[in-house]
C-alpha cells in the first residue's frame, strides 16, 4: 500500500507542474475576455482597444523604453519582497521604504553634488539603500522585540514616509524662492549613466543582474536556506538552530534596502528632484508582482514586465482609444485578478 | 450484553479509494446491538477510513451500509448524527476558551435562535447525562482548564447529548494514563449496559482484549478476520495485524554506563501559560544508558525537553552537556556540544513540510562542509548524504527531492531519526519517538535506539507509553506535576507501581499551581 501511495503522486505532480505553468497564461486570457466585455459595454471595439494597448506597451522603441523603465523599479522592489516573503515576512511597506530611500539619496544629491561623480553616484545609491533599510528596521525591531505584526507596522509607516516627504518639500527642502512643493533640481552630475542615445539607465542593468543574484541567494547560499526555512515553519527553523529573529531582520533589511534603492533610482533618473507623488504605487505593485511571480525571481521578472506593460498599455488605451481612464484601470485590475485567481485555483486542485 | 444478537450496523463490501491507494478493499463489518466491537490494525490499515465512511465524512466508492436493517446513505456527518451515530475523534474538536456546556451545544441549532440556549437548563441536562453514564465533568468549567482525560469525557458527552446510540471512538486511549484508561474502559462497559453499542478503533492489543466482545482485524484495507475476544491472545492478534511474527520484546544486553553526559541540576521552567511546569528536576544520564522518563502527557515533559534542547528558557537550575554548561544556550550551541534531539512535536519541530527530504536531512548541518563550501550550497553533496541516509534508515520516499510533508508518519520519523543520528551525538534526547507509528516502524526505532546506547550514546527517552519505557530503559524516572517523583532501576520497576506514581498518588495536576 505504501509503495502505490508513493509512486503515484510523483506522476501526477508532473501533470500538475504543466498545469501550474500554464495557469498564468490561462488566467490572463480569461482576464482579457472579461475586459473585452467591459470595452464592449463602453461602446468600443475590444479588438482595436487591445491592439492599441499592445502597441502602447511594445509598439516601437519609445514604447518599449517606457515599458522597461516602468518595469525596473517594480522589479527591484518585487525581488526584495520575494526574499522577504520567502521568509514569511510580510513587508507591505515597500512604498514607504521607497520614499525614504529617495529622501536620503536625494539629500546626498542635493548637498554632496560637489563630490567626484563616480563617488557621488555610489554614495547617492547607498543613501537610497540605507534609507530603505532604516525605514524597514522600525517594523523589524517592533516585531522582534514586541512581536508586533509587521503587516500593520509596515503599512502604517508608508503614510508616515509619504507625508514626511510632502512636508519636507513644502518646508525645509523646498527650492529656495520656488513656489511649487518640490526641492531644488538635482545637479546633472547625479544622473545615472545611460545607454548612449536612450533613456535606459544603469539602474535597469542592475535590476537585470539582481534577478539571478536573488535566485542564487535563495537557493545556493546558507542565508537563503535559513530565510526559506524560517518561512516554511519558524518553530522548526528555531529547532534547527537558526536564529529566527536575525532572519526576520535580514528579510526586512533586504526588501527595505532594495525598495530604497528603487526610490533613489527613480528620482535620480525620472524626477530629478524630491517631491510628493514620486512612486505611482510601486511599493504595492512590488507586492503584486512578487506574488504573481510566485516568489521566484524569474517569475517576478516576467510578472513585472507584464504588469508594467499593462499599466502603460492601459494609459495608451485611454489616451489613444479614448476609453475612460477608469475603464483602463479596471481592465488592468481584472487581468491581474484573473491570473492570481486561476493560479490559486490550480494550486488548490493540485495541492 | 452478548445475548442480544441483533445487527445494528452492517457494512457490506465497502470500497474506498484515494489517489493511488485502496484504503478499504471490500470490507464487511457488523456491529451487534449492545456490543463493544474493536477495529484493530496498524496505521494505514483502513480503520479510520471505514469509520469515516460510516459517519458520513467519506463517500464510499462501493458497498452498502445498513442501519437497524435499513439501507442508509449519509452524505454528511450531520445526517449520521440524526441517525444517532456519534464519533469521538483522535484529535479533540473542542474550543478551548469555551465552557464544557458551550462546547456541547456548539453546532446544535438553538430553539431560541438567534439567542443562545438557556445555559442553566443545558447544564442541568448535561449533569443528568454525565450522571447516567458516570462521565464526571463540570459543565461550567472552561475546556482549557481540563485534563486530557476530562476533555475526552466532554467529547463522549457531546455525542451522548446529541442522542447517539452508536458510538465510534478513534484511538481513545492514546492520551490517557493507565488509570484513566481503566476508568474509560469501565465507562464503556457501563454504556453498553445502558443500551449503547460501541466501535473502538485501536492498535493497542491489551485494551482491545480487555474490553471488547469481538475484534475485527484489518490489514492493508482488507479484513483479516473477526474473532471473539475470548479465546484469542496478544500474539495471535499481533500476527494478524502485521502479517508475520512480531518481536514484542526488545532484546538488549545489560547496560555498561560510563561518564555522565547529560546533567540536569534543579531545572525550573514555566509553560506557555506562565505556570511552573518543570519544578526542580535533577537527573544524570550516562554514556551507554537509556534513562526513560515516564509520565502522563502534560506533566512537564515537553517543557523539560525544550529546556534541555535550548528551545525554552530555564528559570533556574543548570543543564550540562558533556561537561559544558549549556543552560539557556541556543539550540545551535547545545547541538554543537554534542546533543541531538528527536522532538515530541514532529510537525511543529521535526521537519519542514515543504522542504525536500534532502534539505530536511541536513537541516542543522547545511552551512558546514561539505554541504556548504565558500558560502555556496553544494547540492550534489547534500543529495549524496540524503541518499545514503534514506538507504541506511529505509525511509520510503519516491526521491530525496520529494517534499518531506508527503512522507507517512513512520517514514517522517525515520527521516528525523536518520538526521539526528547522522550528527553523531553523544547525547540523544528522544521524545515520544514512536508516537503514531505502526508496529514495524516502532520495532525499527527501538532497535536503533538500543544500538546507539550500546555504542555509548547517552539517551534520555521521554515517552507516555509505559510499555515503551519498560522495554527500552535501563533506569526509569517518573515525572508528575513537573517533578521527578522517583528514579528506579528498570530491573526492579513494576508497571503497577509506576502507573500509580504517574497518575499521582498525591494530586499532581498541572494548572492549579500558583504563579
Amino acid at each position: 500500500m505504501t509503495a502505490t501511495a508513493e509512486s503515484k503522486p510523483a506522476q501526477s505532480s508532473a501533470d500538475a507542474s504543466v498545469l501550474s505553468a500554464a495557469a498564468p497564461i490561462l488566467g490572463a486570457i480569461i482576464g482579457v475576455l472579461i475586459g473585452a466585455l467591459l470595452i464592449l459595454l463602453a461602446g468600443a471595439n475590444p479588438i482595436e482597444a487591445y491592439i492599441t494597448m499592445v502597441r502602447g506597451a511594445f509598439g516601437g522603441g519609445r514604447q518599449i523604453t517606457e515599458t522597461v523603465l516602468k518595469t525596473a523599479p517594480i522589479l527591484m522592489i518585487g525581488l526584495g519582497l520575494t526574499a522577504a516573503f520567502r521568509a514569511r515576512v510580510w513587508n507591505i511597506g515597500g512604498e514607504g521604504q521607497y520614499y525614504i530611500g529617495a529622501l536620503i539619496g536625494g539629500l546626498v544629491a542635493l548637498y554632496l553634488a560637489h563630490l567626484p561623480r563616480p563617488l557621488l553616484l555610489v554614495v547617492m545609491c547607498l543613501g537610497g539603500v540605507v534609507g530603505g533599510i532604516l525605514w524597514a528596521m522600525v517594523p523589524a525591531l517592533l516585531k522582534v522585540r514586541t512581536g508586533m505584526n509587521e503587516i500593520i507596522s509596515t503599512l502604517m509607516l508608508n503614510y508616515v514616509a509619504i507625508l514626511l516627504m510632502e512636508y519636507l518639500v513644502r518646508g525645509p527642502l523646498q527650492e529656495p524662492g520656488g513656489f511649487l512643493p518640490t526641492s531644488a533640481k538635482f545637479d546633472p552630475a547625479t544622473r545615472l549613466p545611460s545607454l548612449p542615445g536612450t533613456r535606459i539607465h544603469a539602474g535597469v542593468g542592475f535590476v537585470l543582474l539582481l534577478v539571478p543574484l536573488v535566485y542564487y541567494l535563495l537557493w545556493y547560499t546558507p542565508l537563503g536556506f535559513r530565510l526559506r526555512a524560517v518561512g516554511s515553519r519558524d518553530s522548526v527553523a528555531q529547532y534547527a538552530g537558526i536564529n529566527v529573529e536575525r532572519a526576520i531582520v535580514t528579510a526586512l533589511a533586504m526588501s527595505g534596502g532594495l525598495a530604497g534603492l528603487a526610490g533613489i533610482m527613480e528620482v535620480a533618473t525620472i524626477h530629478t528632484r524630491l517631491k510628493g507623488g514620486i512612486s505611482g504605487g510601486y511599493g504595492f505593485s512590488g507586492i503584486l508582482v512578487a506574488l504573481l511571480g510566485r516568489m521566484n525571481p524569474l517569475g517576478v521578472a516576467v510578472a513585472s514586465l507584464f504588469f508594467a506593460a499593462l499599466v502603460i498599455g492601459a494609459e495608451t488605451m485611454h489616451v489613444v482609444a479614448g476609453l475612460p481612464p477608469e475603464l483602463a484601470d479596471a481592465i488592468q485590475a481584472i487581468i491581474v485578478l484573473s491570473v492570481l485567481a486561476v493560479d490559486a485555483l490550480v494550486k488548490k486542485r493540485s495541492g | 450484553m452478548t445475548e442480544s444478537r441483533e445487527p445494528i450496523v452492517e457494512m457490506r463490501g465497502i470500497v474506498k479509494r484515494f489517489p493511488g491507494v485502496v484504503a478499504n478493499a471490500s470490507i464487511d463489518f457488523t456491529l451487534y446491538d449492545g456490543e463493544i466491537h474493536a477495529l484493530l490494525g496498524e496505521n494505514g490499515a483502513g480503520k479510520t477510513t471505514l469509520m469515516n465512511v460510516l459517519y458520513g465524512l467519506y463517500q464510499p466508492d462501493g458497498g452498502t451500509v445498513f442501519l437497524r436493517g435499513r439501507q442508509v446513505h449519509f452524505s454528511s456527518a450531520r445526517q449520521a448524527i440524526q441517525h444517532r451515530l456519534g464519533m469521538v475523534h483522535q484529535h479533540f474538536m473542542l474550543v478551548e476558551p469555551f465552557t464544557v456546556a458551550e462546547n456541547i451545544v456548539l453546532g446544535i441549532p438553538s430553539p431560541r435562535e438567534p439567542l443562545t440556549e438557556d445555559m442553566t437548563e443545558v447544564c442541568r441536562r448535561i449533569e443528568q447525562v454525565s450522571e447516567q453514564y458516570k462521565l464526571r465533568v463540570s459543565p461550567e468549567a472552561p475546556v482549557w482548564t481540563l485534563s486530557v482525560g476530562e476533555q475526552q469525557r466532554v467529547e463522549i458527552l457531546k455525542a451522548l447529548y446529541r442522542g447517539a446510540e452508536i458510538l465510534i471512538l478513534d484511538e481513545p486511549t492514546a492520551v490517557l494514563t493507565p488509570q484513566e484508561v481503566d476508568e474509560l474502559l469501565e465507562v464503556l462497559r457501563h454504556m453498553t449496559g445502558e443500551g449503547k453499542s460501541i466501535i473502538l478503533i485501536s492498535h493497542k492489543l491489551g485494551e482491545v482484549l480487555a474490553v471488547s466482545d469481538r475484534i475485527t482485524v484489518l490489514r492493508d484495507g482488507h479484513v483479516v478476520d473477526t474473532v471473539p475476544a475470548e479465546g484469542t491472545n496478544r500474539e495471535t492478534l499481533a500476527r494478524m495485524m502485521v502479517g508475520r511474527d512480531v518481536v514484542m520484546k526488545v532484546s538488549k544486553e545489560p547496560s555498561t554506563p560510563r561518564d555522565v553526559a547529560l546533567r540536569l541540576g534543579g531545572v525550573r521552567a514555566r509553560n506557555d501559560r506562565g505556570l511552573i511546569a518543570v519544578d526542580g528536576v535533577s537527573l544524570d544520564v550516562r554514556e551507554g544508558e537509556i534513562l526513560g522518563v515516564a509520565g502522563v502527557a502534560g506533566n512537564g515533559q515537553a517543557e523539560l525537553e525544550e529546556v534541555i534542547t535550548g528551545l525554552r528558557k530555564a528559570e533556574s537550575g543548570t543543564v550540562e552537556v558533556c561537561g559544558q554548561d549549556v543552560t539557556n544556550a541556543s539550540p545551535r550551541q547545545v547541538g554543537e556540544c554534542g546533543l541531538a534531539h528527536i522532538p515530541s512535536d514532529r510537525y511543529r519541530r521535526g521537519l519542514l513540510p515543504d522542504f525536500s527530504v534532502a534539505e530536511n536531512l541536513v537541516l542543522q548541518r547545511v552551512d558546514k562542509p561539505p554541504f556548504t563550501r565558500m558560502h555556496r550550497l553544494n547540492w550534489q553533496a547534500i543529495r549524496r548524504e540524503a541518499k545514503r541516509l534514506v538507504r541506511d534508515f529505509d525511509v520510503r520516499t519516491p526521491s530525496v527531492q520529494a517534499s518531506a510533508g508527503k512522507l507517512s508518519g513512520g517514514n517522517a520519523q525515520k527521516m528525523i531519526l536518520a538526521r539526528e543520528l547522522a550528527r553523531a551525538p553523544q547525547v540523544l534526547v528522544a521524545a515520544q519517538p514512536t508516537r503514531g507509528l505502526d508496529v514495524s516502524a516502532v520495532e525499527f526505532v527501538h532497535r536503533t535506539l538500543v544500538e546507539r546506547r550500546n555504542a555509548g550514546v547517552a539517551i534520555l527517552l521521554f515517552s507516555t507509553e509505559l510499555d515503551e519505557i519498560m522495554a527500552l530503559s535501563d533506569r526509569i524516572a517518573v515525572m508528575c506535576g513537573g517533578r521527578i517523583v522517583d528514579t528506579l532501576d528498570a530491573s526492579e520497576a513494576d508497571v503497577e507501581q509506576i502507573g500509580l506514581m504517574m497518575g499521582g498518588v498525591d494530586p499532581c495536576r498541572l494548572g492549579e499551581e500558583d504563579l
